[in-house]
């Protein structure tokens, strides 16, 4: 089949109808599961979610709630055995198209990652090729997407290096991973992440694994890039703290679902469902009030554990930790509006 | 990157200096007088006095030692009792086989054995994974004696594409050698390649589980330049040292295939050796051996340098 034949069967099966013009990413009730011989984890169920041009959205829970794999059911990463089952990916090509992800070729999802898509990952000291210099792995980012020779590459991979505020970075290019702290390799993973002009750039993570002021130049970086470069960001995190910084929309995710949807102001001012509430309360901050002894008083932890993947309860997934739970919890529950551009998955709280 | 070389040469000539000075010890502790016992019953109590001071076996045995040693390191290695000539010059006449036979194995063992190692860790738990697994573990199982006679059997009796046995006439020219050096090579190959299925394909599924490898996917690239460009590199870590230890056992390991094949290489003079109690072709040969082993692991570190920046210096 040629090119030209493989991309017309694309846009027709991956139709892309349904994204407005100022959005890049339409995420619909999307359901991703990992399926084994005799049983089945439902991974990601009915999640949805938009992001418009140049904006920030947040995707916010705790260990184990499916933002990775959220994520990598956008690039197409999925590891084996799992699958999308249901739902649309919606992505604006930066030629002005939609494609729906889900249904594209495996050539186009190639030409799509790291050109329109690029992603950097939670872990900065496993995610660079220990045996290539950064220079070379960001090189092969441009030349893998951009008609370009080896100088050229080189050279702009050095621009990147110094955009990133990587110093000396004539000379780091051609440093091994190794030699590099673990925020240097972050800047590293961004300047590849960053080399091609992708419209969307997904960060899972990207500071969890850095201690706190590295985290908080990190965040500083990425604020600066995404208004010199124009891009959308998905940022994925659990941590309340770094939302509150960086996101313009939030959604919160527990156990697969999202359970809350809202701009950033909104849902720290007027949280919703009750997994936000208790998210907030634990939030870590500076002026928190001493006890007598001058320690810092306990952040409030949701008590209890999630439900198994594999064995769901038909209601409301939170039901079992949740302070103000009811007989009609166990019924299902759906996402639904509780005020502007707000949207909770706790029938009880919206009524409120 | 000096100091990691020389203190990898250091280390050579110390494991050098002690497999000599053990396979000193062993031939020392043979039962019997070596002069006697190659000299056979009928010999006169003069000759084996004689003898006994060629082979320097009437000094003290420290002075022994030192002369062994000062000989090797001169790169003498005695004269044989039988042939009457220097043992350098006996293995050298009977090293072209064996070195061929090992060479040739080794490379079409990784040649069976990389791709089907790649192939099945990517597509783990498939058919082509199981059937290639059991297939190694059969390859591993069956002796090599027996598959050199079954491919005899086969392919030169019946097909008749290779010679049955031997290394031509001594006017034969290096292709004719060669081809004579094929089926045995073919049969230590296959026997060979299992293990270094296995490691390969363990290696290959550790680093295709590894976030750099997720990485270079989201970069955007085919899947051929993930799996080789980036997985294998990472892969060829421990892959490259089983290679080098099938091949310092493949030198030993070639001995019986030498029979099989008739082949008059260094397997068949060190038997002959024994059976003649030729001593210091036995000690010489075993010291030839010694010494490759320790080449091959010099020549495995090298190859970590060169392949992994991580090496410390
Ligand atoms: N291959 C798999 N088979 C079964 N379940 C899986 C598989 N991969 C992930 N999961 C499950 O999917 C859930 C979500 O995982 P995911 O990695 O997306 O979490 P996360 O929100 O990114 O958490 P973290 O903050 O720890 O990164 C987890 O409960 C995990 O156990
Ligand atoms: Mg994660």
């Amino acid at each position: 089949m040629s090119r030209s034949d493989e991309a017309t069967t694309d846009r027709i099966s991956a139709n892309g109808q349904g994204l407005a013009p100022d959005e890049v990413l339409a995420v619909e009730r999307l359901s991703t599961h990992f399926v084994y011989k005799n049983r089945t984890a439902k991974v990601i169920r009915d999640v949805s979610f938009r992001l418009k041009k140049g904006r920030t959205l947040a995707i916010v829970g705790e260990s184990g709630s499916g933002k990775s794999v959220t994520s990598l059911s956008i690039m197409g990463l999925l590891s084996e055995p799992g699958r999308v089952v249901d739902g649309r990916i919606l992505y604006r090509l930066s030629s002005g198209e939609a494609v729906d992800l889900t249904g594209a070729s495996k050539r186009t999802m190639r030409r799509i990652r790291g050109r329109e898509i690029s992603m950097i990952f939670q872990e900065p000291m496993s995610s660079l090729n220990p045996l290539q210099t950064v220079g070379d792995q960001i090189a092969e980012m441009i030349w893998l997407h951009m008609a370009t020779n080896r100088a050229n590459a080189r050279k702009r991979a050095v621009d990147l290096l110094r955009l990133v505020e990587i110093p000396g970075a004539e000379r780091r290019i051609d440093d091994y991973p190794h030699h590099m702290s673990g925020g240097m390799r972050q800047r590293v993973m961004i300047a590849m992440a960053l080399a091609c002009d992708p419209s969307l750039l997904i960060a899972d993570e990207p500071t969890t694994a850095l201690d706190v002021t590295i985290q908080a130049q990190i965040l500083d970086l990425m604020r600066r890039l995404q208004g010199e470069l124009d891009m959308s960001i998905l940022f994925i995190t659990h941590d309340m703290g770094v939302v509150a910084e960086i996101a313009d929309d939030v959604a919160v995710m527990y156990a697969g679902v999202a359970v809350e949807q809202a701009p950033v102001r909104r849902l720290f001012d007027a949280p919703n469902h009750p997994y936000t509430r208790g998210l907030l309360a634990s939030i870590p901050e500076a002026n928190r009030e001493r006890d007598d002894k001058g320690q810092r008083v306990r952040l409030t932890a949701i008590p209890g554990t999630v439900p198994s993947l594999y064995d769901l309860p038909p209601g409301c997934p939170f039901e079992t930790r949740c302070a103000w739970r009811e007989e009609a919890c166990l019924e299902p529950v759906s996402l639904e509006p509780c005020g502007p551009d707000h949207l909770s998955r706790c029938w009880k709280m919206r009524q409120a | 990157m000096a100091r990691y070389v020389a203190k990898r040469v250091l280390g050579m000539i110390v494991v050098m200096f002690i497999v000599l000075t053990t396979v000193f010890i062993i031939v020392r502790l043979a039962p019997g007088d070596p002069a006697s016992l190659m000299l056979g019953p009928e010999a006169t109590p003069a000759d084996v006095v004689a003898l006994r001071a060629r082979m320097g076996l009437d000094q003290p045995v420290v002075v022994q030692y030192f002369s062994f040693l000062g000989q090797i390191a001169t790169g003498n290695l005695g004269q044989s009792i039988f042939f009457n000539q220097p043992v350098t010059q006996v293995i050298a006449a009977r090293a072209e086989p064996t070195v061929l036979l090992t060479l040739f194995s080794i490379v079409i063992a990784v040649a069976i054995a990389l791709p089907v190692g790649i192939l099945s860790a990517y597509t783990r738990g498939s058919l082509f994974d199981q059937g290639s697994l059991s297939t190694a573990m059969l390859a591993a199982s069956v002796p090599s004696f027996w598959l050199g006679l079954i491919f005899q059997q086969y392919l030169a009796t019946g097909a008749g594409w290779f010679p049955v046995s031997g290394f031509g006439s001594p006017s034969a020219t290096f292709f004719e050698r060669v081809h004579f050096i094929i089926l045995p090579s073919i049969v230590l190959g296959i026997v060979n390649s299992a293990l270094i299925i296995r490691f390969s394909r363990a290696a290959m599924l550790d680093v295709l589980n590894d976030d750099f490898v997720r990485t270079a996917r989201a970069k955007g690239m085919s899947e051929w330049r993930v799996v080789i460009r980036h997985a294998l590199k990472s892969a060829l870590i421990p892959i490259v040292t089983v290679v080098g230890l099938t091949f310092a056992l493949l030198i030993s390991g070639a001995i019986v295939t030498e029979r099989v094949f008739n082949l008059p290489g260094l397997g068949s003079l060190v038997v002959g050796a024994v059976l003649r109690r030729d001593y210091p072709v036995i000690q010489g040969v075993l010291v030839v051996i010694a010494g490759l082993y320790v080449l091959i692991n010099f020549l495995i570190d090298m190859l970590y340098l060169a392949i992994d920046p991580r090496v410390k210096y």
